[in-house]
C-alpha cells in the first residue's frame, strides 16, 4: 500500500513557505517512519520547497511514501537551469540580494538535497522546467 | 509527594471544561472528555501554558509545601535566580535571602552559584565531540521534554551538563558532608522554584539526571511562599554576605543569561514556548546550519515569568537588571578556572545517561494499517468544519479526526455534524408523519 501527499508551492509565496515540509514532517511521525529517515526527508523537502518559492515559477512537491522507500519528487514550470553541474556546486547561487537578505540564497540547496537523499536524480530543460526525484530508504 | 511523571494537574472542582486551555497546549496533550479536562501525561511537557491561561484556575501545579522541612535535622533552601526579581531593588539580595532563610531554614544558597560553575563550564562542553550543531541548551526541562516529544531527531543535540539546580545541590551537599555535622540523609534540601517544570525534575526520580550526592527533597513554589518572605523581608534580622554570586549568573534568570557564557560563539537565544517551536522546527529543517549554540526558555522573559513566580515577567527583568548594574561595581571574586575545570574533569556535572526521544506512538506498527488510518482521518477531516472551534472536547479538527479514528472520540461529537445529523432526522421524521400506515386510522377522518 502507498501513501500519497501532494503540495503546492507558489513563487515568492513566504507566507506558507516551510509548511508543506511540516506537514510532510508530521506525517511521516505518525506513519511510524524512523527519525532519522525523517530528517533527512525534512531537511530535502525544506530546500526543495524554498527552491520552488525562490527560484521557480511556481510548483509541486509530492511524497509517496511505501514499505520500503520515500520518493519525494519536486518539479516546476520553468525557468529551468541552463547548467545543472554548476548548480549542483556548493555555494553557487542565482539568488538576488533581497533573497540573500533572508537568510536563503546561499547556494546549498541542491547539494544538501542530494547529501541527504538515497538517491537523488535530477533533469532540467531551460524553458520548461525542473524535476527532481529523491529516494530515501526506510 | 508522591513520585510524579508531571506536576502540571486538574482541580476537578474547579474545571468547567471550557475548553480555553485545549489549544494553548503546545503539544496537544489535553482533551475535554465528560465536562472536564484530561492531560495526557505522555504528551504533556510541563510547560505551564495551561496553569497561566485556565480562567478559572484548575491546572495547577503540584509543589510541596513549606512545612515538608521539618522532616530534616538540617534544611537548606536553594532560591533559582528569578527570586530576586520578585522583590524591588531597594531590598537588597542578602535581604531577600535572609528573609527566605527566616521562614525556618537553616541556611539559603543561590542557585545562581551552580549556574556560575555551569556557565563557566559550558565553554568546555562545547567542545565535546559528540554534539551534533546547534549545542541547545538544557537549561530548561520544559524545553527539553518538548524536544524529546516534538523534535526527537534533535534529542542528540541537548548538552548534558546538569542543570545550575542540580549543580548548587551537588555542591552544598558536598560541603555540609565534608563539614562531618551531619548525615547526607538528615541534610533536607529544597528548591524554590519558579516553574512546574522544575518542580517535575526535583520528583521525577526517572530523571537520569540525579543521585544521592544531588538529591533535592522537595520544590517549594516561590509563590506559596511569597507573602511569608515579603512579611519577613522588613523586619529580620539581615545577613550580610549570603549574596555572593556573580551578575553573570544572576541573569540566567532571564533569557539569554546562559549564552553570555558562550563569549565569540554564534549564540541564538528565544523565549516563549511557541517561539522556540518554531525556530527548533528551522532547526530541524537545516535552515540555521550557522548558529553554535541554541538556548530556549518555555517562558516569555525566561525564568523570570515561570508559572509560579509572583511579579510580572518585564517587571521581573526590569529588577534584576537594575541590580546587575549595581553589582558591577561591587567586586565579587569570580570563580577561578582552575576549580571549574576541576569539577567539569570530575565527571560530576554529566548526565549519565543518553536523552532518549519520547516520539509520539505512530498510528499503528504496521505501516500498512498505518496508512490505512491516514486516509481516514484524511476522510474525517475533509467532513468537519474546520474551524477548530475545541467545541468537540479535542484541540482541534484534525486532532478529532485522529481521536475518532483512535477510537477515542465519534463523528457527533463535533456540533455541526450533530447539527446535521438532527436536520436529516428532523426531514426524515417528517417525511414518516406524512405517511399512512395501513392498519392506522387516518389523522384526519375522510368523507
Amino acid at each position: 500500500m502507498s501513501y500519497e501527499l501532494i503540495f503546492d508551492v507558489k513563487r515568492g509565496d513566504f507566507d506558507t513557505a516551510g509548511e508543506a515540509s511540516r506537514k510532510i514532517k508530521r506525517t511521516l511521525q505518525q506513519l511510524g517512519v524512523s527519525n532519522k529517515v525523517i530528517r533527512k526527508v525534512s531537511i530535502a523537502g525544506y530546500e526543495g520547497e524554498m527552491n520552488l518559492a525562490i527560484h521557480s515559477s511556481g510548483g509541486k512537491i509530492l511524497l509517496e511514501v511505501g514499505e520500503e522507500e520515500l520518493v519525494l519528487t519536486i518539479e516546476d514550470s520553468g525557468p529551468g537551469i541552463a547548467n545543472i553541474d554548476l548548480a549542483m556546486t556548493a555555494g553557487w547561487s542565482t539568488a538576488g540580494d533581497e533573497v540573500r537578505q533572508m537568510g536563503f540564497g546561499a547556494g546549498m540547496g541542491l547539494p544538501n538535497m542530494k547529501n541527504n537523499a538515497d538517491n537523488f536524480q535530477i533533469s532540467s530543460k531551460v524553458g520548461e522546467g525542473t524535476k527532481i526525484v529523491m529516494k530515501f530508504l526506510v | 509527594m508522591e513520585n510524579l511523571l508531571h506536576s502540571v494537574y486538574l482541580d476537578e472542582e474547579k474545571c468547567l471544561g471550557c475548553t480555553t486551555c485545549l489549544r494553548s497546549c503546545p503539544t496537544g496533550a489535553i482533551r475535554v472528555r465528560g465536562g472536564k479536562a484530561i492531560i495526557n501525561e505522555s504528551k504533556c511537557i510541563d510547560c505551564g501554558e495551561c496553569i497561566r491561561i485556565c480562567p478559572h484556575h484548575a491546572k495547577l501545579a503540584k509543589t510541596d509545601p513549606l512545612s515538608k522541612k521539618d522532616n530534616f535535622k538540617y534544611t537548606v533552601a536553594m532560591v533559582a535566580p528569578a527570586i530576586i526579581g520578585q522583590f524591588k531593588p531597594k531590598y537588597s539580595i542578602d535581604q531577600i535571602l535572609s528573609a527566605v532563610k527566616a521562614l525556618g531554614f537553616d541556611e539559603v544558597v543561590e542557585v545562581a552559584y551552580g549556574a556560575e560553575v555551569v556557565g563557566q563550564a559550558l565553554k568546555y562542553e562545547y567542545h565535546a565531540k559528540r554534539y551534533p550543531r546547534p549545542l541547545i541548551s538544557s537549561a530548561c526541562p520544559a524545553v527539553v521534554k518538548l524536544i524529546q516529544v516534538r523534535f526527537p531527531e534533535l534529542t542528540d543535540n541537548i548538552c548534558r551538563l546538569k542543570s545550575p539546580m542540580a549543580m548548587t545541590a551537588r555542591l552544598v551537599r558536598k560541603r555540609i558532608r565534608e563539614e562531618g555535622n551531619y548525615k547526607n540523609g538528615d541534610v533536607g534540601v529544597f528548591f524554590i522554584t519558579p516553574c512546574a517544570a522544575k518542580a517535575t525534575m526535583v520528583n521525577n526520580p526517572s530523571s537520569s539526571e540525579y543521585d544521592k550526592y544531588d538529591q533535592i527533597d522537595g520544590a517549594i513554589a516561590i509563590k506559596d511562599i511569597y507573602s511569608d518572605i515579603s512579611s519577613q523581608i522588613s523586619t529580620c534580622p539581615i545577613q550580610e554576605g549570603i549574596h555572593n554570586t556573580t551578575p553573570e549568573s544572576c541573569t540566567w534568570a532571564l533569557s539569554g543569561g546562559e549564552s553570555d557564557y558562550l563569549k565569540n560563539k554564534n549564540v541564538l537565544h528565544v523565549d516563549g514556548i511557541q517561539n522556540v517551536i518554531n525556530v527548533l522546527e528551522e532547526i530541524e529543517c537545516g535552515k540555521l546550519d550557522t548558529i553554535e549554540f541554541f538556548e530556549g526558555l518555555a517562558c516569555i522573559g525566561g525564568c523570570v515569568g515561570g508559572c509560579l513566580t509572583v511579579e510580572n515577567n518585564y517587571v521581573a527583568k526590569m529588577y534584576i537588571q537594575d541590580r546587575t548594574k549595581t553589582m558591577k561595581q561591587t567586586s565579587i571574586v569570580h570563580m577561578p578556572d582552575e576549580y571549574v575545570k576541576s569539577i567539569y574533569n570530575s565527571g560530576m556535572m554529566h548526565i549519565k545517561e543518553r536523552i532518549l526521544p519520547r516520539s509520539p506512538e505512530p498510528l499503528d506498527q504496521d505501516i500498512n494499517k498505518a496508512i490505512e488510518k491516514m486516509r481516514q482521518i484524511e476522510i474525517l477531516e475533509d467532513k468537519l468544519p474546520g474551524l477548530d472551534c475545541g467545541s468537540c472536547g479535542s484541540p482541534g479538527c484534525r486532532a478529532l479526526a485522529e481521536d475518532i479514528v483512535a477510537g477515542k472520540a465519534k463523528e457527533i461529537d463535533c456540533v455541526f455534524i450533530l447539527k446535521d445529523r438532527v436536520r436529516d432526522l428532523s426531514v426524515l421524521t417528517n417525511e414518516l408523519l406524512q405517511v399512512e400506515h395501513p392498519t392506522e386510522k387516518p389523522l384526519i377522518k375522510r368523507e
